[in-house]
């Protein structure tokens, strides 16, 4: 019953999403305040029902209930309870559930948190976001429909969820995600109502700016997840693949940074309003492209979903209509002329264009290169790969050049800036930065690292930056602390993501040039050492887990004699579906991770080939990322974006229909 | 160029993208053909399975034949096995390479299931399997009379493949054959 | 395409055991190209997985293949020629510099360029430009400011 109840619901929901793109849309057109107004308490409605049906679903997996297809293809009655709950998301059914979920989730957020917005954008805004719910209500009922039921020949129990998404990254790592993809459905939103409505304006980018942080600091949070969890899941230490999937979330990532920060030229100065449309419809497109290539099978994958061409078919026509449909919009509506605001080539609005160029180059080749394979078999010009090798080689040298400039954009001044000011500036803090730059590689032991000198040299440049400009902030003040008081938290989420970055710059650089891997075969009793770790292999033992047995290796790391950290790394066969995997242990550390895994049994007498792994500075990635993420949240709790609602009708009065004004 | 037109830059490159997309749909990205399509049979010095005897390059060709590369680890060539046989009952000439496998296991199973083959190459070591480009068992060569790989197919024969795929070719390289 | 959901799982497992072996080589800069050589070559079989981390039996063969050309003596180039010529351009996962991928490897530069040109054209009509914000911009921003200040 209960699942019939979730798939009713879900038909519900998407009653309600048609009615919601449709009703406000033609009341925005008729100015019937009635219509327009039932748009907040029609996506309340999805929201409901959406909610309703995922819990239905959830419920599903929880009470093991094998007649429903997808439960029985992704569960087992032995997986621990919290496994089996998100496993309702580790398949492509409840995935797109969630998906339909968090858009719901969105729109009703946008609903409630919006009082300051005029109406008639405010229903266009929801009408847009019910109109993408419709799309993916509809993919997910009439192509993969998560409450199908295996009627008569329900199994006695589950095929279990894939051991690799057993795992705590993987509950949260897909939410937050999807939080980002979907978040960006948001900016796209206010872009499409923008531009139905012909105002392209300082308001309107100051309405979406909040929303577009967040859903980027949401998809910083997913991506920066996703690594993590291949690095200590998968067993060989690694953290990016540029495999198709991880592109398809990194392309809305780098399309959306350059959407944050051409959002703040328009916001502040009304500036490039045309462009910034363009790039959140770009990056709201990328997402839904995204998508296409997880689920349709045009790429391959390790990470993909089962596909479908059929599924693949539906995608690429709501895709489609969505973007195709936008991009006509855009094409009709949007600003041909350029504003008349004036600024010089030495200004803030010039380095957030570099910003721009180079996230959209880079964007651009992230997406030519992931769909590269796909045009040359189009062409019939044969099978090519492209990985990572290509993406480093083109990837790296882009965010080399953005960095200089990056280092000066905070301490810029809008409109007219000097260099000779910019030089009085940071001359004298660049050059310490060299220096200590040029020094700092010879601390480690080993051959000298240019490239580990010039990651210290860039991240050290964007740091100065900052703290020079935190330092002109503060020093009119009355005290240090008076001063930093008054620094707004979007200035400071600004900082905290621009150190992020940083200290992704270290992590990567760092750990790329100075991991130490060894390979190797160890019986118990031997060691082997590595920068100055003496990992001793103690023993090997059997261990029960609850739906998994394992052998476990024992082992103890030494430094100068005195113990560090006991490791123990297994190799796990799930009893279920009888899969073997490799289960690394690490001892993270902020300066340096050691991993260890292992491999096969080699030989007779007990010994096993063994992978060791000394990474340092691998924490900083992350942590980097995390702090990405921070200051994106943190610019939300701008006053600025908290107005009261008495605006809200004046907006209505003044923010008529007005055709487009080009 | 007019100042709007210029807007429609971004769908102009969407429309050609949307195409390649819906293209993509109907390929395959896990089929890979052969890199060795219309060059020579790689030369090889292995042994005959039934009796041990030297077989070269100059043994096997000389008429269009197929060469079916299969093991007794591989699941799928025994689901294609009679499919195989019904085509050697035609009097097509297939050559077995028998890649990585046991001697003694791959006589059992011709004993059980019958031989459709020729003669069966031994490779052990799988050394003409790389030299082929094998990446899987099963996987079937077709090779025409001058000793020129023509196709190959990845993957069980069955009737739909033969009738579908192979027996077009195959027509075609008995063709050329007969030509003086 | 046609890869079952159960297809699917397999191949996902198989990526889950980590691939260690244990390879001896004869000096230390042998067994790097070996790292670079066997993480640039892609396993023909599998999903998207290059040889050093797939545990496909193909990609064993290919791994033991390679460490034996490297040692003896093979240099790179005919390493990855013996590997293309056998398994198509599909193995490389930095395709080579010819006619078909010359667009692949030049695209990031001339999309750089066409930005920079962009950018540069945006510019210099930004500072013949001149003048300043439109009647329109201006009473938006009025009434944002206005809004602002009631706020603070």
């Amino acid at each position: 019953m209960i699942p019939e109840l979730g798939h009713f619901a879900l038909i519900l929901a998407l009653c309600l999403s048609v009615l919601l793109c449709t009703i406000p849309l033609w009341g925005s057109w008729q100015r019937n305040v009635t219509a327009m107004a039932l748009a907040p308490n029609l996506a309340i409605g999805v929201l409901v029902f959406t909610t309703l049906s995922f819990a239905c679903l959830t419920w599903a997996f929880l009470q093991d209930d094998f007649s429903v297809e997808v439960v029985a293809n992704n569960s087992n009655s032995l997986l621990p309870w919290y496994y089996k709950f998100s496993a309702v998301w580790g398949n492509h059914e409840g995935s797109l559930l969630l998906w339909a979920l968090i858009l719901a989730l969105w729109t009703c957020a946008v609903a409630v948190f919006s009082p300051q917005l005029p109406l008639v954008m405010l229903s266009r805004v929801l009408a847009v976001m019910g109109f993408v719910g419709v799309g993916f209500l509809a993919f997910s009922l009439f192509t993969s429909n998560p409450f199908a039921r295996l009627l008569p020949g329900i199994p006695a129990d589950g095929q279990d969820l894939n051991p690799l998404l057993q795992d705590f990254g993987l509950i949260i790592h897909p939410p937050l995600l999807y939080m980002g993809y979907v978040g960006f459905s948001v900016a796209f939103a206010f872009a499409i109502a923008a531009l139905l409505g012909g105002r392209l304006d300082a308001a309107w980018a100051r309405w979406s700016r909040p929303w577009t942080n967040v859903a980027w600091a949401f998809l910083t949070l997913g991506i920066m997840l996703g690594s993590w969890w291949a690095y200590y899941e998968l067993g060989w230490g690694g953290w990016w693949f540029w495999d198709p999937v991880e592109n398809a979330s990194f392309m809305p990532w780098l399309a959306g940074t350059a959407l944050v920060h051409s959002l703040a030229a328009t916001e502040k100065r009304g500036l490039f309003k045309s462009w910034t449309v363009l790039l959140a419809i770009f990056a709201f497109s990328l997402s839904l492209l995204g998508t296409f290539l997880v689920r349709s099978g045009v790429l391959t994958s390790v990470h993909a979903f089962a596909t479908d061409p059929a599924r693949g078919m539906f995608i690429l026509v709501f895709l489609g209509i969505v973007t195709g449909g936008s991009l006509v919009l855009y094409a009709l509506r949007a600003p041909a002329v350029a504003s008349r605001v004036s600024f010089t080539w030495i200004s803030r609005e010039s380095l957030l264009l570099v910003n721009n160029v180079v996230f959209l180059v880079a964007t651009l080749t992230v997406l030519f290169g992931t769909l590269f394979p796909l045009l040359m078999d189009a062409l019939g010009q044969g099978k090519y790969s492209v990985g990572p090798p290509y993406f480093n080689a083109v990837f790296i040298p882009l965010m080399a050049l953005l960095v200089p400039f990056m280092g000066v954009g905070p301490l810029s001044r809008w409109k007219r800036d000097s260099v000779r000011r910019w030089q009085a500036e940071l001359l004298v803090p660049g050059l310490v930065t060299l220096a200590c730059a040029l020094t700092l590689p010879l601390l480690h032991t080993g051959d000298y690292n240019l490239w580990v000198a010039l990651a210290v040299l860039f991240a050290g440049w964007l740091v100065v930056g900052l703290l020079r400009d935190l330092a002109n902030r503060v020093r009119n003040s009355a005290s240090l602390g008076a001063g930093l008081r008054r620094l707004t938290p979007s200035y400071w989420g600004m900082v905290i993501a621009h150190v992020g970055f940083a200290a992704t710059i270290i992590g990567v650089v760092l750990t790329s040039q100075y991991t130490i891997e060894h390979d190797l075969k160890m019986s118990p009793g031997e060691s082997d050492t590595l920068a100055g770790y003496e990992f001793r292999f103690i023993d090997v033992g059997a261990v029960q887990g609850p739906n998994f047995v394992a052998d476990e290796a024992r082992f103890v790391v030494y430094r100068d004699g005195r113990e560090v950290v006991r490791l123990a790394p297994q190799k796990r066969r799930y009893l279920a579906s009888g899969s073997v995997m490799t289960e690394a242990s690490i001892d993270a550390g902020l300066f340096r991770d050691l991993f260890v895994a292992m491999g096969e049994p080699v030989g007779v007498d007990g010994a096993w080939a063994i992978r060791l792994h000394y990474k340092p500075f691998v924490r900083w990635m992350w942590a980097g990322a995390l702090l990405m993420a921070l200051g994106g949240f943190m610019t939300v709790a701008d006053k600025r974006y908290r107005r009261q609602r008495t605006v809200a009708r004046e907006g209505l009065r003044e923010g008529g229909v007005r055709g487009a004004q080009a | 160029m007019a100042p709007r037109l210029k807007l429609f830059l971004p769908l102009v490159i969407f429309v050609v993208l949307a195409g390649f997309l819906y293209r993509g749909l109907s390929l395959d990205p896990m089929e890979l053909p052969s890199a060795l399509i219309d060059k020579p049979l790689p030369a090889f010095s292995l042994t005959a399975l039934a009796d041990g005897r030297a077989l070269t390059r100059d043994d096997v060709i000389g008429e269009p034949a197929l060469f079916n590369v299969w093991a007794t680890w591989c699941i799928s060539c025994r689901a294609e096995h009679p499919y195989l046989q019904r085509l050697a009952d035609t009097g097509i000439p297939i050559y077995g390479i028998n890649y990585k496998d046991e001697d003694q296991a791959a006589r059992r199973w011709l004993q059980e299931l019958g031989d459709p083959y020729r003669a069966n190459i031994v490779d052990r070591e799988g050394s003409l399997g790389v030299d082929l480009g094998v990446y899987g068992a099963p996987e079937t060569y077709l090779v025409d009379a001058d000793g020129v790989i023509r196709y190959r197919h990845v993957g069980v024969i069955d009737d739909r493949v033969w009738r579908d795929t192979l027996e077009p070719l195959w027509r075609e390289v008995l063709a050329m054959a007969q030509e003086p | 395409m046609r890869a079952s959901l159960l297809g699917v799982m397999l191949l996902l497992s198989a990526y889950a055991a980590a691939v260690i072996e244990t390879y001896e080589f004869s000096t230390p800069a042998l067994e790097a190209r070996y790292q670079l050589l066997s993480e640039e070559l892609r396993c023909p079989k599998c999903q998207n997985q290059n040889i050093a981390d797939s545990n496909a039996p193909i990609s064993q063969d290919l791994r033991r293949l390679l460490h034996q050309q490297l040692e003896a003596g093979a240099s790179d180039e005919e390493i990855l020629e013996f590997m293309v010529a056998r398994y198509g351009e599909f193995v490389r996962y930095r395709p080579a510099f010819n006619a078909v991928t010359a667009v692949l490897w030049l695209a990031p530069l001339l999309l750089l360029l066409a930005g920079v040109a962009g950018l540069l054209l945006i510019l210099r009509g930004r500072r013949q430009g001149g003048g300043s914000l439109t009647a329109d911009d201006e009473a938006q921003l009025a009434a944002l400011l206005k809004n602002s200040e009631k706020d603070a």
